[in-house]
Protein backbone atom coordinates (compact mmCIF):
# COMPACT_ATOMS: atom_id res chain seq x y z
CA UNK A 1 0.00 0.00 0.00
CA UNK A 2 1.16 3.47 -0.84
CA UNK A 3 -0.05 6.41 1.24
CA UNK A 4 -1.10 8.91 -1.42
CA UNK A 5 -2.10 11.70 0.95
CA UNK A 6 -0.43 15.07 0.72
CA UNK A 7 -0.64 18.55 2.16
CA UNK A 8 -0.37 22.05 0.75
CA UNK A 9 0.07 24.39 3.70
CA UNK A 10 -2.54 23.36 6.28
CA UNK A 11 -4.79 21.73 3.65
CA UNK A 12 -4.86 17.92 3.54
CA UNK A 13 -5.71 15.92 0.43
CA UNK A 14 -6.16 12.14 0.06
CA UNK A 15 -4.39 12.16 -3.32
CA UNK A 16 -1.63 14.28 -4.85
CA UNK A 17 -3.48 14.50 -8.17
CA UNK A 18 -5.53 17.59 -8.94
CA UNK A 19 -7.15 19.16 -11.94
CA UNK A 20 -5.32 22.20 -13.35
CA UNK A 21 -7.06 25.54 -13.32
CA UNK A 22 -8.54 26.34 -16.71
CA UNK A 23 -8.58 22.68 -17.75
CA UNK A 24 -11.58 21.43 -15.83
CA UNK A 25 -14.02 24.34 -15.93
CA UNK A 26 -15.80 23.94 -12.58
CA UNK A 27 -15.67 20.16 -12.50
CA UNK A 28 -19.19 19.38 -13.69
CA UNK A 29 -18.21 18.12 -17.13
CA UNK A 30 -15.43 15.82 -15.87
CA UNK A 31 -17.83 14.31 -13.32
CA UNK A 32 -19.45 12.50 -16.26
CA UNK A 33 -16.21 10.52 -16.69
CA UNK A 34 -14.84 10.14 -13.14
CA UNK A 35 -15.69 10.43 -9.45
CA UNK A 36 -14.41 13.83 -8.34
CA UNK A 37 -14.03 12.53 -4.76
CA UNK A 38 -11.27 10.15 -5.90
CA UNK A 39 -8.83 12.94 -6.77
CA UNK A 40 -6.99 15.39 -4.51
CA UNK A 41 -9.09 18.39 -5.44
CA UNK A 42 -10.72 20.21 -8.30
CA UNK A 43 -8.78 23.38 -9.04
CA UNK A 44 -11.41 25.59 -10.66
CA UNK A 45 -10.90 27.86 -13.67
CA UNK A 46 -9.44 31.21 -12.60
CA UNK A 47 -12.36 33.49 -11.89
CA UNK A 48 -12.36 37.29 -12.04
CA UNK A 49 -14.59 39.85 -10.36
CA UNK A 50 -16.89 40.32 -13.36
CA UNK A 51 -18.26 37.99 -16.08
CA UNK A 52 -15.84 37.89 -18.96
CA UNK A 53 -16.07 36.90 -22.63
CA UNK A 54 -12.38 36.11 -23.06
CA UNK A 55 -10.47 36.38 -26.30
CA UNK A 56 -11.76 35.99 -29.86
CA UNK A 57 -11.63 32.67 -31.75
CA UNK A 58 -9.60 30.88 -32.99
CA UNK A 59 -8.48 30.18 -29.45
CA UNK A 60 -6.46 27.03 -29.99
CA UNK A 61 -3.81 25.45 -32.17
CA UNK A 62 -2.38 21.98 -31.72
CA UNK A 63 1.42 21.85 -31.81
CA UNK A 64 3.80 18.88 -31.67
CA UNK A 65 3.04 17.16 -28.32
CA UNK A 66 1.22 20.24 -27.14
CA UNK A 67 -1.24 22.97 -27.87
CA UNK A 68 -1.40 26.70 -27.52
CA UNK A 69 -4.50 28.38 -26.22
CA UNK A 70 -5.71 31.91 -25.79
CA UNK A 71 -8.99 31.61 -23.92
CA UNK A 72 -8.46 34.86 -22.02
CA UNK A 73 -10.12 33.90 -18.73
CA UNK A 74 -13.67 33.58 -20.04
CA UNK A 75 -15.85 33.05 -16.99
CA UNK A 76 -19.00 33.82 -15.05
CA UNK A 77 -17.48 36.24 -12.54
CA UNK A 78 -16.97 35.58 -8.83
CA UNK A 79 -20.58 36.16 -7.73
CA UNK A 80 -22.09 33.63 -10.14
CA UNK A 81 -19.21 31.24 -9.39
CA UNK A 82 -19.84 31.37 -5.64
CA UNK A 83 -23.62 31.14 -6.12
CA UNK A 84 -23.67 28.18 -8.54
CA UNK A 85 -20.38 26.44 -9.34
CA UNK A 86 -18.85 26.18 -5.86
CA UNK A 87 -22.02 24.92 -4.10
CA UNK A 88 -22.35 22.20 -6.77
CA UNK A 89 -18.77 21.00 -6.16
CA UNK A 90 -19.35 21.04 -2.40
CA UNK A 91 -22.59 19.08 -2.85
CA UNK A 92 -20.59 16.44 -4.75
CA UNK A 93 -18.20 16.21 -1.76
CA UNK A 94 -15.31 17.23 -4.02
CA UNK A 95 -12.44 19.09 -2.41
CA UNK A 96 -11.98 22.48 -4.03
CA UNK A 97 -9.11 24.85 -4.66
CA UNK A 98 -10.55 28.10 -5.98
CA UNK A 99 -8.38 29.97 -8.47
CA UNK A 100 -8.69 33.74 -8.80
CA UNK A 101 -7.30 36.23 -11.30
CA UNK A 102 -7.46 40.01 -11.42
CA UNK A 103 -6.30 42.99 -13.40
CA UNK A 104 -5.15 44.95 -10.36
CA UNK A 105 -3.85 44.09 -6.90
CA UNK A 106 -7.11 45.53 -5.52
CA UNK A 107 -9.20 43.17 -7.66
CA UNK A 108 -7.32 40.17 -6.19
CA UNK A 109 -7.98 41.45 -2.66
CA UNK A 110 -11.66 41.97 -3.43
CA UNK A 111 -11.88 38.41 -4.80
CA UNK A 112 -10.14 37.07 -1.69
CA UNK A 113 -12.68 38.88 0.50
CA UNK A 114 -15.57 37.20 -1.32
CA UNK A 115 -13.94 33.77 -1.22
CA UNK A 116 -13.10 34.10 2.50
CA UNK A 117 -16.71 33.73 3.56
CA UNK A 118 -17.54 30.82 1.20
CA UNK A 119 -17.66 27.36 2.78
CA UNK A 120 -16.02 24.22 1.43
CA UNK A 121 -12.74 25.59 0.04
CA UNK A 122 -9.44 23.84 0.82
CA UNK A 123 -7.08 26.47 -0.58
CA UNK A 124 -6.93 29.57 -2.77
CA UNK A 125 -4.85 29.61 -5.93
CA UNK A 126 -3.82 33.13 -6.87
CA UNK A 127 -3.19 33.07 -10.60
CA UNK A 128 -0.79 35.92 -11.22
CA UNK A 129 0.60 34.42 -14.41
CA UNK A 130 -2.13 34.02 -17.03
CA UNK A 131 -0.43 34.86 -20.35
CA UNK A 132 -3.74 35.59 -22.10
CA UNK A 133 -4.56 39.04 -20.87
CA UNK A 134 -4.82 41.93 -23.28
CA UNK A 135 -1.70 43.57 -21.98
CA UNK A 136 1.27 41.35 -21.23
CA UNK A 137 2.39 44.06 -18.83
CA UNK A 138 -0.36 42.80 -16.54
CA UNK A 139 1.34 39.46 -15.97
CA UNK A 140 2.13 40.13 -12.34
CA UNK A 141 4.34 37.04 -12.04
CA UNK A 142 6.87 38.55 -14.46
CA UNK A 143 7.46 41.41 -12.03
CA UNK A 144 8.78 40.60 -8.52
CA UNK A 145 7.34 43.78 -7.00
CA UNK A 146 3.88 43.38 -8.56
CA UNK A 147 3.74 39.69 -7.53
CA UNK A 148 4.59 40.58 -3.96
CA UNK A 149 1.98 43.35 -3.85
CA UNK A 150 -0.81 41.03 -5.05
CA UNK A 151 0.02 38.26 -2.58
CA UNK A 152 0.43 40.70 0.32
CA UNK A 153 -3.01 42.15 -0.40
CA UNK A 154 -4.64 38.72 -0.64
CA UNK A 155 -2.97 37.51 2.57
CA UNK A 156 -4.10 40.59 4.44
CA UNK A 157 -7.70 40.24 3.28
CA UNK A 158 -7.89 36.50 3.71
CA UNK A 159 -6.59 36.29 7.27
CA UNK A 160 -4.44 33.38 8.38
CA UNK A 161 -6.54 30.27 7.76
CA UNK A 162 -6.88 29.42 4.06
CA UNK A 163 -3.62 28.43 2.33
CA UNK A 164 -2.58 30.68 -0.56
CA UNK A 165 -0.97 29.04 -3.58
CA UNK A 166 0.65 31.53 -5.95
CA UNK A 167 0.68 30.37 -9.58
CA UNK A 168 3.86 31.46 -11.31
CA UNK A 169 5.04 31.81 -14.90
CA UNK A 170 8.14 30.07 -16.28
CA UNK A 171 8.64 33.05 -18.61
CA UNK A 172 11.01 34.89 -16.27
CA UNK A 173 14.75 35.26 -15.92
CA UNK A 174 14.94 34.47 -12.22
CA UNK A 175 12.05 32.28 -11.07
CA UNK A 176 13.58 31.65 -7.64
CA UNK A 177 13.63 35.34 -6.73
CA UNK A 178 9.96 35.70 -7.70
CA UNK A 179 9.11 32.57 -5.71
CA UNK A 180 10.95 33.92 -2.66
CA UNK A 181 9.16 37.24 -3.02
CA UNK A 182 5.67 35.77 -2.97
CA UNK A 183 6.50 33.43 -0.10
CA UNK A 184 7.79 36.40 1.92
CA UNK A 185 4.56 38.20 1.06
CA UNK A 186 2.47 35.39 2.54
CA UNK A 187 2.06 32.60 0.00
CA UNK A 188 1.93 29.15 1.64
CA UNK A 189 2.63 27.29 -1.58
CA UNK A 190 3.51 27.71 -5.25
CA UNK A 191 1.84 26.40 -8.39
CA UNK A 192 4.48 25.75 -11.07
CA UNK A 193 4.17 26.22 -14.02
CA UNK A 194 1.62 28.21 -15.97
CA UNK A 195 1.68 27.90 -19.77
CA UNK A 196 4.60 29.21 -21.80
CA UNK A 197 4.00 32.28 -23.98
CA UNK A 198 4.05 31.21 -27.62
CA UNK A 199 2.70 31.75 -31.13
CA UNK A 200 1.65 29.81 -34.23
CA UNK A 201 1.49 31.41 -37.66
CA UNK A 202 -1.13 30.08 -40.06
CA UNK A 203 0.37 29.41 -43.49
CA UNK A 204 -3.01 29.88 -45.23
CA UNK A 205 -3.54 33.39 -43.93
CA UNK A 206 0.15 34.01 -43.24
CA UNK A 207 -0.85 35.74 -40.01
CA UNK A 208 -0.81 34.67 -36.35
CA UNK A 209 -3.32 31.82 -36.08
CA UNK A 210 -4.89 32.71 -32.74
CA UNK A 211 -7.44 35.51 -32.43
CA UNK A 212 -5.39 36.80 -29.52
CA UNK A 213 -2.16 36.39 -31.57
CA UNK A 214 -0.13 34.93 -28.67
CA UNK A 215 -1.16 32.00 -26.51
CA UNK A 216 0.02 29.70 -23.76
CA UNK A 217 1.80 26.47 -24.69
CA UNK A 218 0.82 23.41 -22.67
CA UNK A 219 1.10 19.64 -22.96
CA UNK A 220 4.05 17.21 -22.93
CA UNK A 221 6.12 19.71 -24.97
CA UNK A 222 6.62 21.88 -21.85
CA UNK A 223 7.13 19.12 -19.27
CA UNK A 224 10.93 19.48 -19.10
CA UNK A 225 10.47 23.20 -18.41
CA UNK A 226 8.17 22.32 -15.51
CA UNK A 227 10.66 19.79 -14.14
CA UNK A 228 13.44 22.38 -14.27
CA UNK A 229 11.30 25.09 -12.64
CA UNK A 230 10.14 22.81 -9.82
CA UNK A 231 13.67 21.48 -9.23
CA UNK A 232 15.16 24.99 -9.02
CA UNK A 233 12.49 26.34 -6.69
CA UNK A 234 12.46 23.27 -4.43
CA UNK A 235 16.24 23.48 -4.15
CA UNK A 236 16.03 27.11 -3.02
CA UNK A 237 12.88 26.77 -0.90
CA UNK A 238 12.74 23.13 0.26
CA UNK A 239 10.01 23.77 2.84
CA UNK A 240 7.57 25.51 0.52
CA UNK A 241 4.99 23.09 -0.93
CA UNK A 242 4.80 23.04 -4.72
CA UNK A 243 1.76 22.10 -6.78
CA UNK A 244 3.51 20.94 -9.95
CA UNK A 245 2.07 20.93 -13.45
CA UNK A 246 3.14 21.12 -17.06
CA UNK A 247 2.42 18.38 -19.59
CA UNK A 248 1.92 15.54 -17.14
CA UNK A 249 0.09 12.78 -18.99
CA UNK A 250 1.18 9.57 -17.27
CA UNK A 251 2.13 8.23 -13.85
CA UNK A 252 5.73 8.37 -15.01
CA UNK A 253 5.44 12.11 -15.66
CA UNK A 254 3.74 12.71 -12.31
CA UNK A 255 6.52 10.86 -10.49
CA UNK A 256 9.13 12.91 -12.35
CA UNK A 257 7.63 16.17 -11.05
CA UNK A 258 7.30 14.71 -7.54
CA UNK A 259 10.98 13.69 -7.56
CA UNK A 260 11.81 17.25 -8.62
CA UNK A 261 10.00 18.56 -5.55
CA UNK A 262 6.25 18.75 -6.19
CA UNK A 263 3.88 17.70 -3.36
CA UNK A 264 0.89 17.75 -5.65
CA UNK A 265 0.40 17.37 -9.40
CA UNK A 266 -2.19 19.10 -11.55
CA UNK A 267 -3.40 17.45 -14.74
CA UNK A 268 -4.46 19.90 -17.42
CA UNK A 269 -4.07 19.32 -21.13
CA UNK A 270 -4.06 15.51 -20.68
CA UNK A 271 -7.70 15.77 -19.59
CA UNK A 272 -8.58 17.24 -23.00
CA UNK A 273 -7.41 14.04 -24.68
CA UNK A 274 -8.85 11.77 -22.00
CA UNK A 275 -11.37 13.17 -19.52
CA UNK A 276 -10.54 10.36 -17.06
CA UNK A 277 -6.76 10.86 -17.39
CA UNK A 278 -6.35 11.84 -13.72
CA UNK A 279 -7.63 8.47 -12.51
CA UNK A 280 -5.36 6.56 -14.93
CA UNK A 281 -2.36 8.64 -13.88
CA UNK A 282 -3.18 8.10 -10.21
CA UNK A 283 -3.22 4.33 -10.67
CA UNK A 284 0.04 4.38 -12.63
CA UNK A 285 1.68 6.55 -9.95
CA UNK A 286 0.76 4.07 -7.20
CA UNK A 287 2.40 1.26 -9.21
CA UNK A 288 5.57 3.27 -9.88
CA UNK A 289 5.98 4.41 -6.27
CA UNK A 290 5.43 0.91 -5.01
CA UNK A 291 7.92 -0.59 -7.51
CA UNK A 292 10.57 1.82 -6.20
CA UNK A 293 9.93 0.93 -2.56
CA UNK A 294 8.18 4.15 -1.58
CA UNK A 295 5.38 3.65 0.92
CA UNK A 296 4.13 7.21 0.63
CA UNK A 297 4.12 10.08 -1.82
CA UNK A 298 5.76 12.22 0.85
CA UNK A 299 8.91 10.05 0.76
CA UNK A 300 9.35 10.70 -2.95
CA UNK A 301 8.90 14.48 -2.86
CA UNK A 302 12.19 16.08 -3.88
CA UNK A 303 13.98 12.71 -3.96
CA UNK A 304 15.98 13.84 -7.00
CA UNK A 305 17.76 16.37 -4.75
CA UNK A 306 19.47 13.87 -2.42
CA UNK A 307 23.29 13.90 -2.37
CA UNK A 308 25.15 11.74 -4.89
CA UNK A 309 26.43 9.37 -2.20
CA UNK A 310 22.90 8.10 -1.65
CA UNK A 311 22.36 7.48 -5.32
CA UNK A 312 21.88 3.73 -5.13
CA UNK A 313 19.88 3.65 -1.93
CA UNK A 314 16.14 3.37 -1.97
CA UNK A 315 13.76 4.21 0.82
CA UNK B 1 -26.02 26.29 -18.62
CA UNK B 2 -25.86 23.10 -20.63
CA UNK B 3 -23.98 20.03 -19.58
CA UNK B 4 -22.03 17.36 -21.42
CA UNK B 5 -24.18 14.77 -23.26
CA UNK B 6 -25.36 12.46 -20.47
CA UNK B 7 -25.08 9.39 -22.68
CA UNK B 8 -21.45 9.95 -23.61
CA UNK B 9 -18.85 7.38 -22.69
CA UNK B 10 -15.34 6.45 -23.67
CA UNK B 11 -14.82 3.12 -25.38
CA UNK B 12 -12.73 1.22 -27.87
CA UNK B 13 -14.40 0.92 -31.27
CA UNK B 14 -13.32 -1.37 -34.11
CA UNK B 15 -13.08 -0.37 -37.75
CA UNK B 16 -15.49 -2.58 -39.69
CA UNK B 17 -14.82 -1.06 -43.08
CA UNK B 18 -13.08 1.92 -44.64
CA UNK B 19 -14.03 2.82 -48.21
CA UNK B 20 -13.09 5.74 -50.41
CA UNK B 21 -16.12 7.62 -51.70
CA UNK B 22 -15.09 10.46 -54.00
CA UNK B 23 -12.82 12.73 -51.99
CA UNK B 24 -14.01 11.24 -48.69
CA UNK B 25 -13.68 8.09 -46.65
CA UNK B 26 -16.76 6.25 -45.47
CA UNK B 27 -15.68 4.62 -42.21
CA UNK B 28 -17.88 2.13 -40.41
CA UNK B 29 -17.13 1.56 -36.71
CA UNK B 30 -18.46 -1.18 -34.48
CA UNK B 31 -19.34 0.66 -31.27
CA UNK B 32 -21.87 -1.55 -29.48
CA UNK B 33 -24.97 -0.39 -27.70
CA UNK B 34 -24.12 3.32 -27.50
CA UNK B 35 -25.76 3.62 -30.95
CA UNK B 36 -29.15 3.57 -29.23
CA UNK B 37 -28.20 6.90 -27.62
CA UNK B 38 -26.81 8.53 -30.78
CA UNK B 39 -29.08 11.09 -32.39
CA UNK B 40 -28.67 12.96 -35.71
CA UNK B 41 -26.40 15.94 -35.01
CA UNK B 42 -24.35 14.26 -32.28
CA UNK B 43 -20.62 13.88 -32.80
CA UNK B 44 -17.80 11.55 -31.82
CA UNK B 45 -14.34 12.51 -30.51
CA UNK B 46 -11.57 10.20 -31.70
CA UNK B 47 -8.04 9.81 -30.38
CA UNK B 48 -5.71 9.87 -33.37
CA UNK B 49 -2.13 8.90 -34.15
CA UNK B 50 -1.84 5.76 -32.02
CA UNK B 51 0.39 5.26 -28.96
CA UNK B 52 2.98 7.98 -28.30
CA UNK B 53 1.56 10.23 -30.99
CA UNK B 54 2.58 13.85 -30.96
CA UNK B 55 -1.08 14.64 -31.66
CA UNK B 56 -2.51 14.99 -28.17
CA UNK B 57 -6.03 16.19 -28.92
CA UNK B 58 -9.04 14.22 -30.09
CA UNK B 59 -10.65 14.97 -33.42
CA UNK B 60 -14.38 15.58 -33.63
CA UNK B 61 -16.48 14.06 -36.42
CA UNK B 62 -20.20 14.30 -37.06
CA UNK B 63 -21.91 10.94 -36.73
CA UNK B 64 -23.32 10.23 -40.17
CA UNK B 65 -25.61 7.30 -39.40
CA UNK B 66 -26.00 4.54 -36.85
CA UNK B 67 -27.46 1.08 -37.19
CA UNK B 68 -28.43 -1.64 -34.74
CA UNK B 69 -28.98 -4.13 -37.55
CA UNK B 70 -26.40 -6.35 -39.24
CA UNK B 71 -23.69 -8.61 -37.84
CA UNK B 72 -22.44 -5.90 -35.41
CA UNK B 73 -24.43 -5.18 -32.29
CA UNK B 74 -24.21 -1.48 -33.13
CA UNK B 75 -22.39 0.33 -35.89
CA UNK B 76 -21.72 3.94 -36.71
CA UNK B 77 -20.81 5.54 -40.02
CA UNK B 78 -18.48 8.53 -40.36
CA UNK B 79 -17.69 10.51 -43.50
CA UNK B 80 -14.16 11.83 -43.18
CA UNK B 81 -12.23 14.22 -45.41
CA UNK B 82 -8.51 13.37 -45.19
CA UNK B 83 -7.54 17.01 -44.74
CA UNK B 84 -5.40 17.36 -41.61
CA UNK B 85 -2.91 15.03 -39.93
CA UNK B 86 -5.57 13.56 -37.63
CA UNK B 87 -8.18 12.82 -40.27
CA UNK B 88 -5.49 11.39 -42.56
CA UNK B 89 -4.51 9.01 -39.78
CA UNK B 90 -8.12 7.94 -39.31
CA UNK B 91 -8.56 7.41 -43.06
CA UNK B 92 -5.46 5.18 -43.05
CA UNK B 93 -6.93 2.79 -40.48
CA UNK B 94 -7.75 -0.64 -41.84
CA UNK B 95 -10.51 -3.08 -41.05
CA UNK B 96 -10.00 -4.51 -37.57
CA UNK B 97 -8.15 -1.51 -36.13
CA UNK B 98 -9.12 -0.51 -32.59
CA UNK B 99 -9.90 3.15 -32.03
CA UNK B 100 -10.34 5.10 -28.78
CA UNK B 101 -13.55 7.13 -28.98
CA UNK B 102 -15.91 9.21 -26.84
CA UNK B 103 -19.52 9.31 -28.03
CA UNK B 104 -22.17 10.46 -28.38
CA UNK B 105 -21.31 14.10 -27.72
CA UNK B 106 -23.11 17.39 -28.19
CA UNK B 107 -26.66 18.39 -28.96
CA UNK B 108 -28.89 16.81 -31.61
CA UNK B 109 -31.17 18.22 -34.28
CA UNK B 110 -34.61 18.89 -32.82
CA UNK B 111 -37.25 16.62 -34.33
CA UNK B 112 -40.67 18.24 -34.72
CA UNK B 113 -43.62 16.51 -33.07
CA UNK B 114 -45.89 17.36 -36.04
CA UNK B 115 -45.09 16.47 -39.67
CA UNK B 116 -43.41 19.52 -41.23
CA UNK B 117 -41.87 20.45 -44.55
CA UNK B 118 -38.15 20.18 -43.90
CA UNK B 119 -35.29 21.41 -46.04
CA UNK B 120 -31.92 19.84 -45.33
CA UNK B 121 -28.94 21.86 -46.60
CA UNK B 122 -25.47 20.36 -46.65
CA UNK B 123 -22.17 21.88 -47.69
CA UNK B 124 -19.41 19.46 -48.76
CA UNK B 125 -19.16 16.49 -46.42
CA UNK B 126 -21.47 18.43 -44.09
CA UNK B 127 -24.20 16.43 -45.79
CA UNK B 128 -23.10 13.31 -43.88
CA UNK B 129 -25.32 13.68 -40.77
CA UNK B 130 -28.25 14.89 -42.88
CA UNK B 131 -28.99 11.43 -44.32
CA UNK B 132 -29.52 9.95 -40.85
CA UNK B 133 -31.65 12.98 -40.00
CA UNK B 134 -33.67 12.52 -43.18
CA UNK B 135 -34.54 8.95 -42.17
CA UNK B 136 -35.81 10.12 -38.77
CA UNK B 137 -37.83 13.01 -40.26
CA UNK B 138 -39.31 10.74 -42.93
CA UNK B 139 -40.40 8.24 -40.28
CA UNK B 140 -42.27 11.09 -38.57
CA UNK B 141 -44.19 11.86 -41.73
CA UNK B 142 -42.21 14.96 -42.72
CA UNK B 143 -41.64 16.03 -46.28
CA UNK B 144 -37.86 16.03 -46.68
CA UNK B 145 -36.07 17.98 -49.41
CA UNK B 146 -32.30 17.99 -49.51
CA UNK B 147 -30.03 20.51 -51.19
CA UNK B 148 -26.34 19.74 -51.29
CA UNK B 149 -23.64 22.12 -52.41
CA UNK B 150 -19.89 22.25 -52.85
CA UNK B 151 -17.28 24.08 -54.88
CA UNK B 152 -16.95 21.11 -57.22
CA UNK B 153 -18.62 17.74 -57.88
CA UNK B 154 -15.87 15.70 -56.21
CA UNK B 155 -16.72 17.33 -52.89
CA UNK B 156 -20.40 16.36 -52.96
CA UNK B 157 -21.28 13.48 -50.67
CA UNK B 158 -24.58 11.89 -51.70
CA UNK B 159 -24.75 8.10 -51.34
CA UNK B 160 -27.31 6.22 -53.44
CA UNK B 161 -28.99 4.58 -50.43
CA UNK B 162 -29.34 7.96 -48.71
CA UNK B 163 -31.66 9.21 -51.43
CA UNK B 164 -34.44 6.86 -50.37
CA UNK B 165 -35.42 9.01 -47.39
CA UNK B 166 -35.58 12.19 -49.43
CA UNK B 167 -38.44 13.55 -51.55
CA UNK B 168 -36.27 15.85 -53.64
CA UNK B 169 -32.48 15.89 -53.83
CA UNK B 170 -30.82 18.79 -55.62
CA UNK B 171 -27.11 19.28 -56.08
CA UNK B 172 -25.36 22.60 -56.66
CA UNK B 173 -21.71 23.15 -57.53
CA UNK B 174 -19.99 26.46 -57.96
CA UNK B 175 -18.07 25.24 -61.01
CA UNK B 176 -21.12 23.50 -62.51
CA UNK B 177 -19.33 20.12 -62.63
CA UNK B 178 -22.31 18.39 -60.99
CA UNK B 179 -25.98 19.32 -60.67
CA UNK B 180 -26.91 22.97 -61.09
CA UNK B 181 -24.28 25.66 -61.29
CA UNK B 182 -24.42 28.03 -58.34
CA UNK B 183 -24.56 28.12 -54.58
CA UNK B 184 -26.77 25.85 -52.53
CA UNK B 185 -28.25 28.86 -50.72
CA UNK B 186 -29.47 30.62 -53.88
CA UNK B 187 -32.90 28.91 -54.26
CA UNK B 188 -33.80 29.19 -50.54
CA UNK B 189 -35.33 32.72 -50.55
CA UNK B 190 -37.91 31.68 -53.14
CA UNK B 191 -38.86 28.54 -51.18
CA UNK B 192 -39.48 30.73 -48.14
CA UNK B 193 -41.47 33.34 -50.08
CA UNK B 194 -43.62 30.59 -51.59
CA UNK B 195 -44.19 29.12 -48.12
CA UNK B 196 -42.78 25.72 -49.10
CA UNK B 197 -40.58 25.15 -46.03
CA UNK B 198 -41.16 25.16 -42.25
CA UNK B 199 -37.77 24.06 -40.89
CA UNK B 200 -34.27 24.24 -42.36
CA UNK B 201 -31.61 21.90 -41.04
CA UNK B 202 -28.09 22.74 -42.12
CA UNK B 203 -24.59 21.40 -41.75
CA UNK B 204 -21.49 22.66 -43.49
CA UNK B 205 -19.04 25.57 -43.53
CA UNK B 206 -19.78 28.53 -41.25
CA UNK B 207 -20.29 31.04 -44.14
CA UNK B 208 -23.07 28.81 -45.51
CA UNK B 209 -24.75 28.55 -42.09
CA UNK B 210 -24.53 32.30 -41.69
CA UNK B 211 -26.00 32.90 -45.17
CA UNK B 212 -28.98 30.65 -44.38
CA UNK B 213 -29.52 32.42 -41.04
CA UNK B 214 -29.64 35.74 -42.87
CA UNK B 215 -32.07 34.37 -45.46
CA UNK B 216 -34.54 33.04 -42.86
CA UNK B 217 -34.33 36.18 -40.68
CA UNK B 218 -37.75 37.85 -40.53
CA UNK B 219 -39.61 34.73 -41.68
CA UNK B 220 -41.29 32.04 -39.57
CA UNK B 221 -38.85 29.41 -40.79
CA UNK B 222 -36.86 27.73 -38.03
CA UNK B 223 -33.17 27.22 -38.78
CA UNK B 224 -31.23 24.55 -36.91
CA UNK B 225 -27.58 24.50 -37.88
CA UNK B 226 -24.72 22.21 -36.87
CA UNK B 227 -21.76 24.55 -36.37
CA UNK B 228 -18.11 23.83 -36.96
CA UNK B 229 -15.56 25.33 -34.55
CA UNK B 230 -12.21 23.82 -33.74
CA UNK B 231 -12.26 22.00 -30.41
CA UNK B 232 -9.55 20.80 -28.08
CA UNK B 233 -11.55 18.59 -25.72
CA UNK B 234 -15.10 18.08 -27.04
CA UNK B 235 -16.44 17.73 -23.48
CA UNK B 236 -16.80 21.33 -22.38
CA UNK B 237 -13.66 21.90 -20.31
CA UNK B 238 -11.29 23.82 -22.59
CA UNK B 239 -13.49 26.80 -23.66
CA UNK B 240 -11.90 26.75 -27.12
CA UNK B 241 -14.91 26.22 -29.39
CA UNK B 242 -17.06 29.14 -28.24
CA UNK B 243 -19.54 31.09 -30.37
CA UNK B 244 -21.28 34.35 -29.50
CA UNK B 245 -24.96 33.63 -28.81
CA UNK B 246 -27.69 36.24 -28.32
CA UNK B 247 -29.47 35.69 -25.01
CA UNK B 248 -33.12 36.57 -24.44
CA UNK B 249 -32.09 39.35 -22.04
CA UNK B 250 -30.14 41.11 -24.79
CA UNK B 251 -26.73 39.99 -23.57
CA UNK B 252 -24.31 37.89 -25.55
CA UNK B 253 -22.80 34.71 -24.12
CA UNK B 254 -19.83 32.83 -25.46
CA UNK B 255 -21.31 29.31 -25.68
CA UNK B 256 -19.34 26.12 -26.21
CA UNK B 257 -20.20 24.47 -29.52
CA UNK B 258 -19.24 21.08 -28.03
CA UNK B 259 -21.94 21.02 -25.35
CA UNK B 260 -24.33 23.87 -26.25
CA UNK B 261 -23.91 22.71 -29.86
CA UNK B 262 -23.01 21.58 -32.41
CA UNK B 263 -26.71 21.97 -33.27
CA UNK B 264 -27.76 25.51 -32.49
CA UNK B 265 -30.66 27.78 -33.31
CA UNK B 266 -29.22 29.74 -36.23
CA UNK B 267 -31.22 32.85 -35.36
CA UNK B 268 -29.53 33.08 -31.96
CA UNK B 269 -25.94 32.96 -33.23
CA UNK B 270 -24.43 36.47 -33.39
CA UNK B 271 -22.79 35.70 -36.74
CA UNK B 272 -21.27 39.15 -37.14
CA UNK B 273 -19.39 38.68 -33.86
CA UNK B 274 -17.86 35.26 -34.64
CA UNK B 275 -14.11 35.68 -34.26
CA UNK B 276 -14.52 38.93 -32.32
CA UNK B 277 -14.98 39.88 -28.69
CA UNK B 278 -18.48 41.10 -27.81
CA UNK B 279 -18.81 44.32 -25.79
CA UNK B 280 -18.20 43.72 -22.11
CA UNK B 281 -21.36 42.90 -20.21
Amino acid sequence: MVDLSTTLGNAWFPSPLFTASGCASSGKELAQFMDLREIGAVVTKSVMSKPRHGRPTPRMAETPSGMINSIGLQGPGIDAFLAHDLPWLVSQKARVIVSIAGETAEEYSMLARKVRSAPGISALEVNISCPNVENRGLVFACDPEASRRVIEGVRKTLGGELPIIAKLSPDVTDLVSIAKGVVDAGADGLALINTVLSMVINLETMRPHLGGKTGGLSGPAIRPIAVRAIFQVHEALPNVPILGMGGVSSGRDALELILAGAKGISIGTASFGDPAAIITIQNELIELLSARGFTSVAQAVGYAHRPLTESVERP
Amino acid sequence: MSTVNKSSERLIATVVSNKRVGQYHQILLSVGQIVSNCKPGNFIAIKVGGENSKMILRRAFAISRVSTAGPYSGSMELIVAPFGQGSKWLCSQNEGADIDVIAPLGTAFGIPTEPVRALLVGGGYGSAPLFGLAEVLKSRGCRVDMYLGASTGGKIYAPMEGKRSVNVLKIFTEDGSMGEKGRVTEPIPELITDGLVDVIYSCGPMPMLRAISEIVAGSDVVHQCAVEESMACGVGICMTCVLPINELDGNISMKRSCIDGPVMNGSLVAWDLVGKIPEAR
